[in-house]
């Protein structure tokens, strides 16, 4: 049974932001909503720069699903976490509870009104007629429907961002990690080295000779 | 009577030393909204799939095409080495 994830590989990501515009352009978000973004830490230090890119992570046990008070999340048969934006009273408490920032709120009128919430749909759509304008308008494009992964994770360059089935895309991780040697360390070792033993660390680089 | 005072006071003062259970039983809520419909319920037309194809309800037969769009995303399967 499939369950849809993202996973981006820092090592490789270069804060092109390809997956943003991708994102915009595929869902038509509208403007002051990011549904997905790169975050950079130590930019700017040669070497030490990393970037990683962010959107709903569709959480196993989502805090989002959790503390939503009119309980309008669901989890798909694949594991995406949707919203029904007709029943979003556009509170908040999702925006607070989530980890990653991935809930994003469009400002619906005067005084900073807050809009119903929008946020990573896993390119889904949401719980209207597959395919349908009411679909594209209120959640954007469904191309799980078309039978196509994200449309973030398919344009991205250099393939750091990995999108789909956790266990398919763990394993293209995993051989990644294998050939360079080194990346275990941002999403853990089960991750990239598949079931070892606990606190394990990666192998060590070989030394240069000079 | 100023012993009885005391005590009154000595209550009330201590009241707040007590610890009672504040934690809140969670209940775990219920989707409320419409249903929706599963990817592998729609029709695969041809067009849209370039290549891939699934029979109209057959998750196994879905799930196969998102997999080999999955490893398309693996460079070591696409390039020849």
């Amino acid at each position: 049974m499939a369950r849809m994830k993202f996973l981006c590989d820092a090592e490789r990501c270069i804060e092109c932001n390809g997956c943003v515009t991708a994102c915009k352009n595929e869902n038509e978000v509208p403007w002051g909503v990011n549904r997905r973004r790169v975050v950079t830490i130590n930019d700017g230090v040669v070497g030490a720069e990393k970037s990683i890119s962010v959107a709903c992570m569709h959480c196993s046990d989502a805090p989002c699903m959790a503390v939503c008070p009119v309980d309008c999340f669901y989890r798909t048969d694949d594991g995406v976490v949707l919203h029904d934006k007709d029943l979003c009273i556009g509170c908040g408490y999702c925006f607070y509870a989530c980890p990653f920032g991935a809930p994003q709120f469009p400002q619906a009128g005067a005084f900073g009104l807050r809009g119903k919430m929008d946020k990573c749909t896993f390119c889904a759509g949401g719980p209207e007629a597959d395919k349908s304008q009411a679909e594209f308008q209120k959640y954007g494009r469904n191309r799980l429907a078309e039978g196509k992964l994200p449309a973030c994770a398919e344009m991205c360059s250099t393939k750091a961002l990995l999108g789909g089935d956790g266990d398919v895309i763990a394993d293209i991780y995993r051989e990644r990690v294998l050939r360079r040697g080194r990346g275990s360390e941002v999403w853990g070792w089960g991750t990239a080295y598949g079931p070892g033993k606990p606190g394990a660390q990666p192998p060590q680089q070989p030394a240069r000779k000079s | 009577m100023r012993a009885l005072l005391l005590a009154v006071i000595a209550s009330f003062g201590l009241a707040a030393c007590g610890e009672p259970d504040q934690v809140v039983v969670y209940k775990q809520g219920k989707y409320q909204g419409k249903p929706d419909a599963r990817p592998w319920d729609n029709d695969p037309a041809v067009a849209e799939l370039r290549g891939g194809k699934w029979n109209k309800g057959d998750r196994a037969s879905w799930e196969e095409q998102i997999k080999n769009r999955q490893l398309a995303q693996h460079e070591h399967k696409r390039i020849y080495q």
